[in-house]
């Protein structure tokens, strides 16, 4: 008998059990449904993080199984993140034209005047973009949250993948994308309201309940994606689908001479990795009530890259677990709230030191435990990997090595 | 204006003890003076015109004093400033000036002191405007022929900043008797100028305007832009006056605009906006019906028209035109460009000569371009030649090559807190910078970068790792500010070609900078031992080791050296760019492209990297001048579509050195 899809993928259960019990308490504990021990700020900073958390598993697949370091799948969230932050304020916008209007009634024109007034006076504008066409419709800004960075992930991935653009070029090449692109978000020429981004995205325009709720509502959401994420994505990596795209992350030659198109494959990849980061985006931004272009800097995609490094490539739980512990501890840092430590010569503020902590963290990280924290449920499941050290035993990369050929 | 007020000191001064001298009423002085002639007997034949001076008839009198010799400038001066005085008694002709209650007179034709007299005796002489113009236009003759060079360029200066065309004739006079070359042909340019503004003959100031050819002077631009100047109007008929392009509506006005050109020139009456339309309407809502229509159906633009017309029908509103109505008004006439300037000849010159004139300035700002293309180009040299090294040749991607270009910075810096001299503070702080950053890249690739070399990916997170906490330690020393590095004085200012064409001096240093660099690293990889055992150890570690060469020690060496070198790069970085803990940032992705696109591994890839990056940045700047931002944008798409057609970068790398 073949073994079913749970067995070969313990860690689904687990993760799915894990997910559902942090939801509960949440839920349980928060003002809208319980005694309020969680204040909604807190629902909404673990909602995004959920997002992050979505994000890095679209990273973990993208590098951790198929080896590509992207430095752009931050682009791809934030562009999700403007989709859906459209529509949000272009309905908002609208409630409050129609709110102030009067009794006599506007034509089409004048409302879309009005509301390009209202949203583009920051910048000196008042004309919606044509890109705001279809703003007033949420199926079709849904549609263009998949859409419009699955297209440019499609369009970017196959120039790149063809030319043969690989490794760190690669991660070059993808950093510059993402660089272009919060330079081109950041003119007021984009549409987009330049420096300024989109604002006042937490209210959702039609619903009637307030933040606590809606909050918890988008921690349900969120949850809901990443368990549908996870699922997803155990199931890709786990079939025959996965060993290929891991031999591809080996040694990509050799799986090219299998026979395998491994352009597609990585195309694939890319391209389904970027929509999944951009649904988290759509997901975070409505939380987060703000986006503009500097949440998309080649910073912020390198940030990812050091989550999973941290939570331990090659693994989806480890992905999780490493976006969820350093956004947790970096906005308990960033946040003030731990005490600061007197040397008696100089007192370390943790706001401040905190960045330098965070690097040097990392730099030990990718040194000493490249299987970051996921290393440790492999201590507590007593798996021991083989050991590679000591001399190699033949003139190429990747021979036996001595303590290798040793077990 | 602090002149005058010495001189203005220095009269009262010298009137005072002239006061206390002269206690006696003066009587004397009229009856002893000689008998009058030049300028004397002029104003003696013509007191009364010149106290009651008029425009119509006072020019005759006016030409005869500039004519009349000595003395005739000081007294037009007078003249023109209120400074004349006429006394009452004789009709005497004085200079005169307010001391206390009386004036202190002074002879207009030799300038000697003629006494006081009580503010009773003396009538002041008040030209207006319009004379003292006349007047003003006879002392320019005498300014400009002025002994002292100074005052006649000064004259010059005046006239360019606000020219008549009283000054033309005078100017052309004292062509001729001009000594000095340089203010002569300062003299004849300024004539041609004034000939284009307000010479009488249109050929005349046609040849002036072609004299000019291709000339770039502001000057030039500044008179023959006005000529061509237009204003847009409506006519009923053909376009009259001298016409620069007719207009038709629908292909080179809107219709609208064109309708507001007949409401400007009222032949049509303004029409009755959309706005206001509604505000009528919504003032007219009777038991939420609107001209017969329910107040619901108002949101549809054609009910509301039906509406306002049932409105107006009834005499609620005024009567609003239809478009079809506007439309025939509009088409009923013509519209045209008018140029200000009636002589169509001397139009059709200017916007020739201005049409050279533009083609000659766009070639000198190309050639600006090119030069700021080469600077901006040297600088990222600058920034990429330790990559070039680290990257290029060792093939270890470091993030942190960012920061070390900041610790150059902040090197100089703090060297200049220390150094006050500014020369030689900069010339401390180059070696310090490289020696401070050679260090920091040997620790780092020490502690790091040699236990990465085999995972080229984990290289780039770990410096970047590295990379973030540089920067945050750089805020927690040197706050988020920006820090001043300030060149040295020789270093200011610019190399001015000519009004287009500059190039600042730091730049040149920049550029000067790079070539230097360039040198050395050919220098030392291509004629040193330790060039020789680099390329050696990254060509094949194990092969090198078999040879006798340490590759610990050469990649130690190495890596210093490419960091020291960005330091080196970060102390001329700052010295124009502002110090700040972020300034690395701005380079580190130009740098890789620069490195990418050029070709890694060879350093005149690295240059035609540069080049090409800076000269497109430059190119797409110029096109669309207002945006830098979008200049990178699309320099970043140029780079990653070019990547597709070259992915070895322009200079590429064949056979075994290619490493792969």
């Amino acid at each position: 008998m073949k073994p079913g899809f749970l067995s070969k993928n313990p860690s689904v259960l687990w993760f799915l059990a894990i997910l559902a019990c942090f939801t509960l308490v949440i839920t349980l504990l928060s003002h809208a449904y319980g005694p309020g021990v969680i204040s909604t700020s807190m629902v909404k900073t673990l909602g995004k993080t959920l997002c992050l958390c979505l994000i890095a598993i679209a990273m973990d697949l993208v590098w951790g199984y198929t080896g590509i370091l992207s430095l752009g799948h931050f682009a791809f969230f934030g562009l999700g993140g403007y989709m859906i932050g459209m529509w949000l304020m272009y309905e908002r916008t609208r409630d409050i034209v129609l709110a102030s209007a009067g009794d006599f009634p506007m034509t089409q024109q004048e409302v879309r005047d009005a509301i390009g007034t209202q949203i583009f006076g920051v910048v000196g504008g008042s004309d919606l973009p044509a890109i705001w066409t279809f703003a007033g419709s949420l199926p079709m800004q849904l549609l263009f949250v998949v859409l419009v960075p699955g297209l440019l992930a499609l369009i970017f991935g196959w120039l790149a993948f063809r030319s043969r653009v690989t490794g760190v070029y690669l991660s070059i090449l993808t950093q510059a994308m993402t660089l272009a692109l919060s330079l081109y978000l950041f003119q007021n020429e984009s549409g987009l309201r330049g420096n300024n981004g989109l604002s006042g995205l937490q209210n959702i325009p039609g619903l009637a309940a307030d933040q606590d709720h809606s909050s918890v509502w988008f921690l349900w959401a969120s949850a809901f994606a990443l368990a549908l994420g996870y699922v997803l994505s155990a199931a890709i990596v786990s079939g025959k689908f996965g060993s290929v795209i891991r031999g591809i992350r080996d040694d990509e030659a050799r799986v090219r001479f299998l026979g395998y198109p491994v352009e597609g494959y990585k195309l694939f990849v890319f391209t389904l990795t970027a929509v999944i980061a951009a649904i988290a985006g759509a997901l975070y931004y409505p939380q987060a009530g703000i986006i503009n272009p500097g949440e998309m800097a080649p910073i912020a995609s390198i940030y990812l890259a050091v989550w999973v490094a941290i939570g331990g490539r090659g693994r989806l739980y480890g992905a999780v677990m490493g976006a969820f512990f350093v956004s947790i501890v970096s906005s308990w840092f960033t946040g003030g709230r731990v005490p600061d430590l007197p040397l008696g010569f100089y007192t370390v503020k943790w706001v401040d030191w905190w960045q330098v902590l965070l690097g040097l963290s990392f730099v030990l990280v990718t040194l000493l435990a490249p299987k970051g924290l996921s290393g440790l449920v492999d201590l507590l499941a007593h798996i021991r990997s083989p050991r590679r050290g000591g001399t190699p035993m033949g003139p190429d990369q990747g021979s036996l090595q001595q303590e290798e050929a040793r077990e | 204006m602090h002149k005058l007020f010495i001189w203005l000191a220095i009269a009262v001064m010298l009137a005072c003890p002239v006061r206390a001298q002269d206690t006696s009423p003066q009587s004397g002085s009229v009856t002893s003076a000689p008998a009058p002639t030049g300028l004397g007997a002029i104003l003696a034949d013509n007191a009364q015109k010149i106290a009651r001076p008029s425009r119509m008839t006072i020019g005759p009198v006016i030409d005869e004093i500039a004519a009349s010799g000595p003395g005739a400038s000081r007294f037009l001066q007078a003249w023109a400033d209120k400074r004349v005085g006429l006394r009452e008694s004789d009709d005497a002709v004085f200079i005169i000036k307010r001391v206390g209650q009386d004036y202190a007179l002074s002879d207009p034709v030799t300038g000697e002191d003629a006494g006081t007299a009580p503010r009773s005796e003396i009538k002041e002489v008040k030209p207006n405007s319009g004379v003292r113009a006349l007047i003003g236009a006879a002392l320019v003759k005498f300014l400009l022929s002025d002994p002292d060079p100074s005052k006649r360029r000064e004259a010059l200066q005046a006239i360019e900043r606000d020219g008549e065309a009283s000054h033309l004739a005078p100017l052309r006079a004292s062509i001729p008797d001009e000594t000095d070359p340089k203010i002569k042909a300062e003299k004849q340019r300024l004539e041609r100028l004034l000939t284009i503004r307000f010479g009488k003959e249109s050929a005349e100031r046609i040849a002036a305007i072609e004299s000019f050819g291709s000339d770039t002077g502001l000057d030039l631009r500044g008179t023959l832009n006005p000529l061509v100047a237009t204003r847009r109007s409506a006519f009923a008929g053909a376009p009259e006056g001298n016409v620069a392009d007719e207009l038709k509506p629908g292909r080179d006005i809107s219709d609208a605009e064109a309708y507001a050109l007949l409401v400007e020139a009222k032949m049509a009456p303004a029409r009755i906006s959309a706005s206001e339309v509604q505000r009528a309407l919504a003032a007219h809502v009777v038991n939420g019906q609107v001209g017969g229509l329910p107040l619901s159906e108002m949101s549809d633009p054609k009910a509301r028209e039906q509406a306002y017309a049932a409105l107006a029908k009834a005499g609620e509103v005024p009567q609003r035109l239809t478009d079809a109505e506007a439309q025939k008004l509009v088409e009923a006439h013509s519209y045209a460009d008018i140029y200000a300037e009636p002589d169509p000849d001397v139009t059709a010159a200017a916007e020739a000569g201005l049409t050279r004139v533009s083609r000659q300035v766009s070639l000198m700002q190309g050639a600006d371009l090119g030069l700021d293309a080469l600077s901006l180009a040297s600088i990222y040299f600058l920034a990429a030649i330790g990559l070039a090294i680290t990257f290029g040749v060792m093939r270890v991607i470091n993030m942190a090559h960012g920061e070390f270009i900041t610790m150059g910075a902040y090197t100089g810096y703090v060297v200049q807190l220390f150094v006050p001299d500014k020369t030689l503070s900069v010339l401390v702080a180059l070696p310090l910078a490289f020696a401070i950053t050679f260090g920091a890249g040997v620790a780092m690739e020490r502690l790091v970068i040699r236990y990465l070399y085999k995972r080229p990916l984990e290289t780039l997170l770990a410096s970047f790792g590295i990379s973030i906490a540089l920067q945050q330690l750089f805020k927690n020393i040197f706050g988020t500010q920006a820090r001043p590095l300030t060149s040295p004085p020789w270093l200011e200012g610019a190399l001015q070609f000519n009004d287009i064409v500059s190039i600042s001096y730091i730049r040149i240093a920049i550029f000067v900078l790079a070539l230097v660099f360039l040198a050395l690293y050919l220098w030392v990889m291509r004629r040193t031992r330790l060039g020789l055992e680099v390329r050696a150890v990254t060509q094949n570690p194990s092969m090198a080791a078999s040879m006798g060469i340490n590759p610990d020690r050469i990649n130690m060496l190495a890596f210093g050296f490419g960091s020291g070198i960005a330091g080196i790069a970060g102390v001329a970085i700052g010295l124009f760019a502002k110090v700040t803990s972020e300034m690395g940032q701005d380079y580190i992705v130009q740098s890789f492209m620069t490195v990418v696109v050029g070709g890694v591994g060879s350093i005149f890839g690295t240059l035609a990297g540069a080049t090409l990056i800076g000269g497109l940045q430059k190119s797409i700047e110029w096109l669309n001048p207002s945006n830098t931002l979008a200049a990178q944008t699309y320099m970043i798409l140029f780079i990653i579509i070019f990547i597709q057609f070259r992915p070895r970068g322009i200079i590429a790398l064949k056979g075994r050195a290619a490493g792969d």
